[in-house]
């Protein structure tokens, strides 16, 4: 990792995060041992396929994993481990200093309450001082931040009345509503329109930049982070493959597997590098994790040492790589692949 | 779903005419002579006596002629005279029928109150004990025979614990309140009498949790299948990421919503009670509707079997409407949309 | 269309698996019809008779007490079996007859009869079940013939409405349509080809109604509107025990019958169901 400023602690520490489910059938690991940091007002993209772990890990951190998932490791915000921390006062973080948006904003909203009253409970929760006409002001102030038209007007509507990207709007101003240090945002434009989604990308990034609050955004898509985080961690099979500053990750990418989501999705800026080459096959389940590269199924580079060792996570140059070949020079790799 | 509603309140008047119809018919298609329920042995013997009964009863005309008079009666409220009572039928239920309400709506309360906490615990706490107890608790409920229960609960609670008053609304020592609503208790705080109040009270307890103990099975099971649904989905784990503690989140966000689809099962329970209350009235020497039907049943009293039953259908029928209306407007996605 | 429907249908434990309750269920209905159809050679004491003292609490003499008359609760308790059990297979292999037959019609043929079949069915279930059992009981006059006429009465529109339903969907496929264009008459496709198809929901309500009618038989007798004394039917006998309130051994033993009967069928249906129809729930 790029060696931070002494002066500005670190506002995420997460360290040898593990999550096992229990289920009837057994046990299963759904995140197996990763680390991440994260300073204060900084965006950190978090990258995988739908299965890879992400959104387990993010939800680890606010406690909201349901109890058959046992986790173990450190999650430190601000120093202090919310795993070590009692109900009470992850209570009150949650929706406080630490905030989460969520894929689908309309599934994620009660849908038998205004969304006026739902940002408004988001208030009270952590404010119960606050009279009825002073959730109503700050409530219309939080739609109007994320550009909601009439906000005086939308309070009283119910989620299924708004439009995707406006239901996504409220949802973020809604987790803004206490000022929160840490922002979650769970594939936060997957569940909407291609044209909407830049929308809600700018509102974002905007409001991050503005009010200095640091984000995760997990997401499936290079393409959304790489106009938005300094950094980018990629996750496979409930591990962390690579980490690296974004321009470093898109200029010489370690892992073939960063290789492939790269090849995968276009690029934002319209340049292709190379042609688009698809990673075949699909991710390991949760039941077969393998006890080599949990990649090596789906990699060109797998030799017999990649099923038989697990990669370590590395430091190579400026960031972090696991895989046993992300020693060689990237364009070498990239041409080995083909 | 308004062209729905708009739909069953069309048809509403015609199944009134079957009901009524459908009465009219029972109470007319009678085995053996009507005239044996009202007139004595030696009374059937003098024809003069038989000729001036059937004409004050209206059995000397044709069968079209006294459906005409019964429809054009019963459109004025008149259910016609009890065989029994000598008295308008009508005014005989509207006599009884506060009496009814007020074992209905107590068994209600404790039924849904009970079956929706219940509910939510069985919900909260999957294939825990919780939930076996419920489950248990509201199986029994529903196969026990309710006149039984209520024998025995009355046999326990009353004579051998003494915890509770026996049968009846009110010890006969006590004087009733002035009447206003009808409901017992309800006058007995209104007049400031809390003796009464804490007797009629302690008198509503057995019937109301033997009657309400069916109904209780059927919404505890309602509201925890409901709640399973509903707290996987995703608005629940934002209510937790608000910060949101566990009761808040049961009861706020997953009861409010698990509450829309059992609310299609008010009009079900309906039906328990109109039949629990028959019951547990004869039981208890409940002095409302359904300790009424029994006598009326018993006495071949076909005006009064055949007022209490269209009155049933009346009050059958507008619980299920009112249960569709009440659907439609616990769910704003089909009242707005 | 009336939203309410009758029966109520609870699910027995999960716990015990799908199997078990089916089991316990099974053996429990096994053992009442059993006891219908033999009791009379069972070594009990004669279920009419002075048997021993008046109003005695249980003893080992007679294990649920006696009656008013002096008679045994568990001999009466257990040749009840030979009212209630009949009466459950007649109602409800005439309810399935009559409202299978006619929702058949009404589903297969529709048209004019078919909607008066459903204007029909949608009356009689406007009224509230024991009302309607109560009404036509009372205009028949009492008797338990007339108590079973009067259920017939009560339930053969539920199945009326679910055979139309089941009659509706199996009707669409394709080995019907099949069966038509080969030429066969409508009475046989709708014999041979739709009907065979509708059988387990049937089957299924049926065994929990049995139940149900139980529970109904009883409470008619219990009003006084089904079998009459001194016939040693659970209702009429809880009914006497109900006037000899201070001796709660009297409608001690047919309430526990009535209560087991109905949990065994509950339970038996709902395996049934499992076993049956995976599908629902």
């Amino acid at each position: 990792m790029p060696a931070a400023p002494a002066t500005d602690p670190p506002l995420l520490e997460i360290r040898d995060l593990r999550v096992h489910f229990r289920t009837p059938a057994g046990v299963f690991e759904a995140v197996g041992g990763i680390d991440l940091d994260l300073t204060p007002g900084e965006v950190l993209g978090l990258v995988g396929e739908s299965g890879s772990g992400k959104s387990v890990a993010m939800k680890a951190v606010l406690g909201l994993l349901p109890p058959q998932a046992r986790v173990t490791g450190q999650i430190r915000f601000r120093g202090r481990d919310l795993l070590t921390l009692p109900e009470r006062e992850m209570r009150r973080l949650r929706g406080g200093r630490i905030a989460m948006v969520f894929q689908d904003p309309l599934t994620a909203f009660n849908p038998v309450v205004t969304i006026g009253d739902q940002i408004g409970e988001m208030l009270w929760l952590h404010d119960r001082a606050l009279s009825r006409r002073q959730l109503r002001a700050r409530t219309e102030e939080l739609l109007a931040l994320v550009s909601i038209p009439e906000p005086g007007r939308r309070i009283g509507a119910y989620p299924h009345e708004f439009s995707g990207g406006m239901r996504q709007r409220a949802m973020i101003a809604m987790a803004l509503a206490n000022d929160p240090e840490l922002l979650i945002a769970d594939e936060p434009t997957t569940a909407l329109d291609v044209t909407v989604q830049a929308q809600i990308l700018d509102v974002l990034r905007g409001l991050q930049a503005r009010l200095g609050i640091g984000l995760v955004l997990v997401t499936h898509d290079l393409g959304v982070v790489a106009g938005m985080a300094r950094e980018i961690a990629v996750m496979y099979a409930g591990r962390i493959v690579e980490a690296a500053p974004v321009d470093d990750l898109f200029a010489a990418p370690r892992h073939p597997y960063t290789r492939g989501l790269i090849g995968a999705v276009p690029r934002p800026d319209g340049g292709g590098r190379g042609p688009l080459v698809a990673i075949e096959g699909s991710p390991p389940g949760l039941t077969e994790r393998l006890s080599g590269c949990a990649f090596a199924p789906r990699c060109p580079l797998a030799a017999a040492r990649c099923t038989a060792e697990r990669p370590a996570l590395r430091a190579l140059g400026s960031g972090r790589a696991a895989c046993h070949f992300a020693g060689a020079p990237a364009p070498a790799a990239a041409e080995a692949a083909r | 779903m308004a062209r729905y509603l708009l739909r069953r309140l069309l048809a509403m008047p015609l199944l009134l005419l079957g009901v009524a119809t459908a009465a009219f018919l029972l109470g007319n298609v009678v085995k053996g002579d009507p005239l044996a329920s009202i007139l004595n042995e030696r009374q059937m013997n003098n024809p003069e006596v038989v000729a001036a009964a059937k004409a004050r009863w209206g059995l000397d005309r044709s069968m079209p002629e006294r459906y005409a008079i019964y429809l054009g009666n019963l459109a004025q409220g008149d259910f016609g005279t009890s065989f029994r009572t000598k008295r308008p039928v009508m005014r005989d239920l509207l006599d009884r029928l506060p009496a009814t309400l007020e074992l209905v709506f107590s068994a209600m309360l404790f039924g849904s109150v009970t079956g929706i906490a219940l509910g939510v615990a069985a919900a909260h706490w999957q294939n825990g004990p919780a939930d076996h107890g419920a489950r248990l608790l509201a199986l029994i409920g529903s196969s026990v025979p309710v006149f039984w229960s209520s024998l025995i609960a009355l046999y326990v609670f009353s004579v051998q614990l003494g915890w509770l008053p026996g049968a009846g609304r009110l010890d006969a020592a006590i004087r009733p309140p002035e009447s206003v609503t009808g409901f017992l208790t309800v006058d007995a705080a209104l007049a400031g009498d809390w003796h009464a109040f804490g007797n009629a009270l302690g008198h509503l307890v057995l019937p109301s949790v033997m009657l309400g103990w069916a109904v209780l099975g059927i919404i505890s099971r309602m509201i925890r299948a409901s709640m399973l649904d509903v707290m996987q989905q995703d608005y629940i784990m934002t209510a937790r990421a608000k910060g949101a503690g566990t009761l808040r989140v049961l009861l706020r966000h997953a009861l409010r919503n698990a509450l829309v689809p059992a609310l299609t099962i008010i009009g079900f329970t309906f039906a328990y009670l109109i039949t629990g209350a028959i019951l547990t009235e004869t039981v208890f020497s409940w002095p409302g509707i359904g300790s009424y039907a029994v006598d009326a049943a018993r006495a071949l009293d076909h005006p009064a079997i055949i007022g209490v039953t269209v009155l049933g259908a009346l009050a059958f029928l507008t619980a299920n409407l009112l249960t569709d209306i009440a659907y439609v407007f616990a769910n704003p996605r089909i009242r707005l949309g | 269309m009336i939203s309410g429907t009758r029966p109520l249908r609870l699910r027995p434990p999960a716990f015990l698996g799908a199997r078990l309750p089916l089991a316990i269920g099974l053996g429990v209905i096994l053992f009442w019809v059993l006891a219908a159809l033999t009791v009379q050679f069972w070594p009990l004491d004669p279920p009419l008779d002075m048997v021993g003292r008046r109003l005695k609490p249980p003893s080992a003499e007679h294990w649920l007490g006696t009656d008013a008359l002096g008679r045994d609760v568990l001999s009466r308790t257990l040749h009840g079996a030979r009212f209630s059990i009949p009466i459950a297979v007649v109602v409800v292999a005439a309810a399935v007859a009559l409202g299978g037959f006619l929702g058949a019609i009404a589903g297969f043929f529709g048209g004019l009869l078919g909607a008066a079949i459903m204007r029909l069915v949608d009356v009689t279930l406007a009224f509230p079940p024991i009302l309607l059992a109560m009404a036509v009981a009372a205009s028949l006059g009492p008797g338990l013939e007339n108590a079973a006429i009067a259920m017939i009465v009560v339930w053969w529109p539920l199945y009326a409405r679910l055979v139309r339903a089941q009659v509706l969907e199996v009707r669409e496929r394709e080995h019907v349509e099949a069966a038509v264009a080969a030429g066969a008459g409508p009475m046989r496709v709708l014999l041979r080809h739709v009907l065979p198809l509708c059988w387990t929901p049937v089957l299924v309500n049926a065994t929990m109604d049995f139940g149900q009618v139980v529970l109904l038989a009883a409470s008619l007798s219990f009003i006084g509107l089904g079998a009459t004394p001194p016939t040693p039917e659970w209702g009429a006998m809880i009914s006497d025990g109900a006037k000899y309130f201070y001796h709660w051994w009297i409608a001690f033993g047919p309430g526990m019958a009535i209560l087991i009967v109905v949990l065994g069928f509950n339970f038996a249906g709902d395996g049934l169901r499992d076993l049956l129809d995976p599908r629902t729930e």
